[in-house]
């Protein structure tokens, strides 16, 4: 793929409202469903024990309400994706449909397998989360609006400016959020550091 | 911004570059794998043919998916026999040193590194678990990461990242009798939050931290992801010296004097500067119990757990779901509080002195509750056997079992049942962690989880002395 196709400027759709401070990452995907050598399956596996009891039956949850079915932007409180490093969460949120979190704070290691996927983070503080999530639950088919240029994000006629780190923006603008190729044009330079080191 | 820590003169000393993205370019000097976070990874390199850059600063084993009772091939469960073959397939095609059961060096990777001398000061080490963070004990930057980067790492032996601020949390005083680097890890990540750490690297000093012992110390860095930092350490010292000396990765004779020198000149200057600074009087500690879902949700043995209203009101709606949870009540003493499991091991209480401390308490007594003893590694358990610590814990009715993460996450056939109550001695008390939807986590140190087992309930452990 090149560049150009992996520029992440702007995204449309609805979005889906989640309640909870610090919903860890053994919450987006059970540790039991990480017994699998791909990722292929684990959109089925999002927020699976929130969502179901132990007989597979549906509980009462954002994700299985019809009203926000096909929801792009998933909106979360505080410290979302604490705990585990599993990249199986962010894969999860992905497959699962969601094309960028809207939250308050974040793990430092959830953002970074975000950005590694190209799932735009976005921060915005709690009275501006609170208002998103009110608009969406008072009206769940009202389009929301993300520039990451611009930093700016649209529910309904409402606009939220937020700031974005300049090197996750650079990152998503420049469609270099997976940063391998980056990494790999600094070969030579790598080599040069390994050879520095005294171990 | 932090000048002359220990966190920016590792850094500046890997720093390979800055990207275009504005992102740093960080070179990686150790990188651990295990059967979980890699295949992924591995698969992703096969479809573009690409090879490892570096394949002997990789090393792997296996622990997340073992099982601690029977291990002969092929595993019972077919998943975790899939995870560990593609796991065997990839060592042997990209030539990685792996430690596996016949090697009696396997284990849990963050046990296994440092009582090999892999881990060692002024070193970046990474591994795709969040629990990495336990190697800073030697002076290490060291962190978790995702499959992405685990590729990065692979293909190029390098990441991209941010660079991190720098919080000193200095612990002075005399600690207590009966309170543990478990308690004392417990208690700082009360003080400071679970989200306290987000986008700082802690720096753990004072007088209290200098004192303690590297397994102590990996205790405390271990769970420095709990608090939201995703890299903990502890500038070496003396300490750290004499327990890499003999270590067969550990530098040999003059290369160790050498090797002495690069760590000494790692340490944070005395006038280092840093983003932050919190003092905590470890005099005042007790041994600690969560009684809540997140590691911060914690109290003192002899405590009762928080009344929602000393908490703000946008807390309490959390706050009560934790209380439902783990059906107790506001204002509830937690000592006496009944339980049903019993869990010692995981990365960050397994080690030779969790299991000796565990052995003190139970030695000639029985415990009440199912009680399950997994030690770190291979040479955590033969260790044991020699000392005789297996026959105290059988003799008092627990299961020794074979090395690997077991209960903590629970993805061997060891978990909990229902809504079982578990005193533990890993990290995390969220929801499900230990295999049942509904099951409860209560973390405290081996001693304490040791004396709750004989009780059949949550046990202060200074009355058992």
């Amino acid at each position: 793929m090149s560049l150009t196709e992996n520029k992440i400027l702007t995204i449309e759709g609805r979005g889906i409202p989640l309640e909870g401070n610090d919903i860890d990452t053994d919450q987006v995907v059970p540790a039991r469903f990480l017994k699998e050598i791909t990722f292929k399956n684990m959109g089925d596996y999002l927020f699976y024990d929130a969502r179901f009891d132990e007989d597979g039956k549906a509980k009462a949850h954002p994700l299985n309400d019809s009203k926000f079915k096909g929801g792009k932007f998933l909106v979360v409180q505080e410290n979302f994706g604490c705990g585990s490093s599993r990249e199986h969460a962010a894969q999860a949120i992905k497959r699962y449909g969601i094309k960028a979190v809207i939250g308050i704070s974040f793990s430092e290691i959830f953002s970074g397998n975000c950005k590694s996927l190209g799932i735009p983070i976005v921060q915005l503080d709690k009275d501006q989360i609170a208002k998103i999530a009110h608009a969406l639950t008072d009206d769940p088919t009202v389009m929301c609006a993300l520039n990451i240029e611009n930093e700016t994000f649209k529910v309904g006629t409402k606009i939220f400016f937020f700031s974005m780190a300049p090197t996750l923006k650079a990152s998503l603008v420049g469609g270099t959020w997976d940063a391998l190729t980056l990494l790999q044009n600094n070969d030579q330079k790598t080599n040069r550091l390994d050879a520095s080191l005294p171990y | 911004m932090s000048k002359n820590t220990l966190y920016d003169k590792v850094w500046d000393k890997h720093k390979v570059d800055t990207l275009p993205t504005g992102q740093d370019h960080l070179f990686i000097g150790l990188h651990l794998i295990h059967e979980v976070t890699t295949p992924q990874a591995f698969s992703m390199m096969e479809e573009t043919g690409a090879t490892v850059k570096f394949p002997h600063r990789t090393f792997a084993t296996t622990d997340h998916i073992i099982p601690t009772q029977a291990q002969e091939r092929p595993f019972a469960d077919s998943k975790a026999e899939s995870m560990m073959q593609a796991l065997e397939n990839n060592v042997k095609k990209y030539g990685i040193k792996y430690f596996d059961f016949k090697s009696g060096k396997q284990g849990i990777v963050h046990v296994v590194g440092p009582e090999l001398g892999l881990t060692r000061p002024g070193m970046t080490i990474v591994c795709g678990d969040s629990h990495t963070s336990t190697h800073g004990a030697f002076g290490a930057l060291a962190f978790g990461i995702g499959t992405t980067e685990v590729r990065h790492v692979l293909e190029t032996q390098s990441l991209a990242l941010n660079r991190l601020k720098v919080r000193k949390i200095n612990v002075t005083g005399d600690i207590p009798k009966g309170v543990y680097a478990k308690d004392i890890i417990l208690a700082i990540i009360q003080v400071l939050g679970v989200n306290g750490g987000i986008g700082y690297a802690y720096e753990f000093n004072g007088e209290v931290i200098h004192r303690l012992s590297m397994e102590e110390r990996m205790t405390i860095c271990n769970m420095s992801i709990e608090g939201g930092a995703r890299i903990g350490y502890i500038n070496p010292d003396d300490v750290t010296y004499d327990y890499l000396k003999g270590r067969e990765f550990a530098p040999k004779g003059e290369a160790f004097d050498k090797a002495v020198d690069y760590w000494k000149s790692i340490a944070s200057d005395n006038d280092a500067e840093y983003d932050d600074v919190v003092n905590i009087d470890g005099s005042k500690l007790e041994p600690m119990v969560t009684w809540g879902t997140t590691p911060a949700q914690s109290i003192g043995v002899s405590g009762k757990i928080p009344s929602l209203e000393s908490f703000s009101e946008d807390d309490r709606p959390v706050l009560s779901k934790a209380l439902a949870y783990m059906d107790v009540k506001e204002g509830q003493f937690i000592k006496g509080l009944p339980i049903d499991v019993a869990f010692i091991g995981s990365c960050t209480n397994s080690r030779i002195s969790d299991l000796r401390e565990a052995a003190k308490v139970l030695k000639g007594k029985k415990v009440n509750v199912k009680t399950l003893v997994v030690p770190g590694s291979q040479s955590v358990r033969s260790q044991a056997q020699k000392e005789g610590l297996d026959k105290i814990f059988t003799e008092a009715g627990a299961e020794w079992r074979f090395a690997g993460c077991s209960m903590c996450l629970a993805m061997n056939p060891d978990r909990l049942k229902g809504t079982q109550r578990c005193v533990s001695t890993s990290n995390r008390n969220f929801m499900g962690r230990q295999g049942s939807p509904t099951g409860r986590t209560l973390l405290m140190s081996p001693a304490s989880v040791a004396a709750s087992a004989i009780e059949g309930k949550v046990a202060d452990i200074r009355e058992s002395y």
